[in-house]
């Protein structure tokens, strides 16, 4: 069930200038509602010059310690609104929203989760459910160098980990769609980044006949498929992200 | 508490708050945040004779305290609307008004001759203001022969309360206000968008792909209060006021102004329970300004 809640920020990791991982609580308590990998949350950042909500993935959902948390890279003027916050700060939030990712496959299947840049975020989630469920994903960074690569202790902690660099800095030289992790059999993809890069991960995945799953970030004003503004022409006609994404099926678009 | 009721044509609706079309869906998306039972009524998205893709992306900018928009009337058709959305919502207790776009007057008559047929529909908003498609009616919307002219074609066939909605993209609205209403318009709506646009100068490259688009948001209110002010003064028939308004206080600014109803459009994305905040502050503010009607304060400037 969508809800508008206040949140409260318990903590704030800050990776880099560019990055800021936030972890979030509602501020009266209440249980968080049911979230599902590669869903997103609208955030109210209340600053002057900014007056949309901000789509924003959901990093990881601890229902143990009733928190979310949502990996933040500086855009524009409402990031970096978020990305100044502090614990204790509170934040309006409506969540959780959109589809999220396809969380079964035949049991021993090879799960490539590829992320790039911010794109990273929703796989952290998706990876934890997976290995819960009995999988052994595998995750597929890329990036600039070394220092743009996030958040890899805590995939590592979930399952092996490639990283892609395109100085060379970390992992393997070259882009995601370059690394030699890609040369055995895969069963799915996951692919969350920019789009140029999904679209790659995309050829490749129609040309090996893999499944494959891609996160859009078209641009958003509701969130609730009322206004229309964030459609993806699809084998369907457009279709609103928000809704019936933002996780599509490479089948279904017109890349 | 005050009476909130008021009367568009032969509407009673039970209170002045309506949902501004294309900003509300078909009510159904913002059932998890409000009671829709609530609302004085609701306006659904523009509605076509025949299915609409719309425009391509990207639809959507920010703007300074607003946005531009050109979806381009993306729907699937009347007919569509009728057997499989209408179904779905026609149970809610409040008004439930349809807005009709078209591309020629002759499409503009068979939606509303088609939308008459249901029982729970007992109002149209009729937009020939629509600035993002190029038939998309604001060629009938900027003159005044152009908005009686479909006025009057939809009025011989749609025998229930017949909204107009107006362009603000006009040298004087109150003349457009007067011909529809001379053509038997029982209210109009004002205003929709204002034709924007907005580049994106790293890129060099319009941030929209229809290049122009809508603008709304509070960036347009004091231009739409004005707008409503003019009309009301320049027609008998009840004002329907929206532009920008983002909670209570904005839509007593309509009120005041002449507006007898208002729509809440843009803010519904920034907050979805936004109309039922609306709704509580004209219980205060009537209750703070010893108002027994609220319909006393229509038109008060």
């Amino acid at each position: 069930m969508k809800e508008v809640i206040d949140f409260i920020i318990t903590a704030t990791t800050r990776y880099n200038d560019m990055y800021t991982r936030l972890t979030l609580a509602p501020a009266d308590g209440s249980l968080l509602p049911a979230i599902a990998p590669g869903q997103f949350v609208q955030v109210a950042a209340e600053t002057p010059g900014v007056f949309l909500r901000r789509p924003i993935s959901i990093n990881d959902v601890s229902f143990d310690r009733n928190t979310i948390d949502l990996l933040v890279r500086k855009a524009g003027r409402g990031t970096e609104a978020l990305i100044a916050l502090k614990e204790g700060d509170k934040v309006n939030i409506l969540l959780p929203l959109g589809n999220g990712f396809s969380l079964e496959a035949p049991a021993g299947s090879r799960l490539m989760l590829i992320g790039g840049g911010v794109g990273v975020a929703p796989l952290l989630y998706l990876g934890r459910k997976l290995k819960e469920a009995g999988y052994e994903p595998e995750f597929l960074l890329g990036a600039r160098s070394a220092s743009d690569v996030l958040e890899y202790d805590d995939f590592a902690r979930i399952g092996k980990v490639h990283v892609s660099t395109e100085d060379g800095s970390m992992g393997e030289k070259g882009l995601v769609t370059q690394h030699s992790a890609l040369d055995q059999k895969i069963d799915r993809i996951y692919c969350c980044g920019p789009a140029p890069m999904m679209k790659a991960v995309a050829r490749i995945a129609k040309e090996g006949d893999i499944e494959c799953e891609v996160s859009l970030e078209n641009m958003m004003a509701c969130g609730l498929g009322a206004c229309l503004c964030c459609v993806e022409n699809t084998v369907k006609g457009n279709v609103c992200v928000c809704t019936e994404g933002p996780v599509f099926n490479i089948n279904l678009l017109n890349w | 508490m005050a009476n909130l009721s008021v009367n568009i044509g032969s509407l009673s609706l039970k209170n002045p708050v309506l949902t501004a079309s294309g900003t509300f869906g078909y009510g159904e998306e913002f059932a998890p945040f409000i009671d829709l039972n609530r609302l004085g009524g609701y306006i659904i998205k523009g509605t076509t004779l025949e299915h609409r893709e719309g425009n391509p992306y990207p639809r959507m900018v920010e703007t300074p305290s607003g946005m531009l928009n050109a979806v381009g009337l993306q729907n699937k058709g009347v007919d569509y609307f009728i057997e499989n959305i209408y179904p779905r919502i026609k149970g809610y207790e409040s008004e439930l008004i349809v807005n009709v776009s078209g591309a020629k007057v002759e499409d503009y008559v068979e939606t509303a001759r088609r939308l008459a047929a249901l029982d729970k529909v007992n109002a149209i908003e009729v937009n020939i203001s629509c600035p993002n498609v190029k038939e998309g009616g604001m060629a009938f919307g900027t003159t005044t022969a152009g908005a009686a002219e479909v006025t009057k074609a939809i009025r011989a066939v749609y025998p229930k309360t017949l909204i107009v909605k107006l362009s603000p993209n006009v040298t004087s609205i109150a003349d457009i206000a007067k011909a529809v209403e001379a053509e038997g318009a029982d209210s109009v709506s004002l205003i929709n968008t204002l034709m924007g646009m907005s580049i994106d100068v790293e890129r060099r490259r319009p941030h929209l792909s229809t290049i122009t688009g809508g603008l709304s948001g509070p960036a347009v209110r004091p231009v739409a209060v004005r707008m409503v002010w003019q009309v009301a003064k320049a027609v008998k028939i009840p004002v329907i006021g929206l532009g920008g308004i983002m909670n209570g206080r904005d839509a007593i600014e309509f009120m005041l102004a002449g507006a007898t109803a208002v729509e809440i459009g843009t803010a519904n994305f920034i907050d979805p329970a936004v109309t039922m905040k609306v709704i509580d502050f004209m219980d205060d503010y009537c209750a703070r300004h010893n108002i027994s009607d609220i319909n006393e304060i229509i038109g008060e400037i």
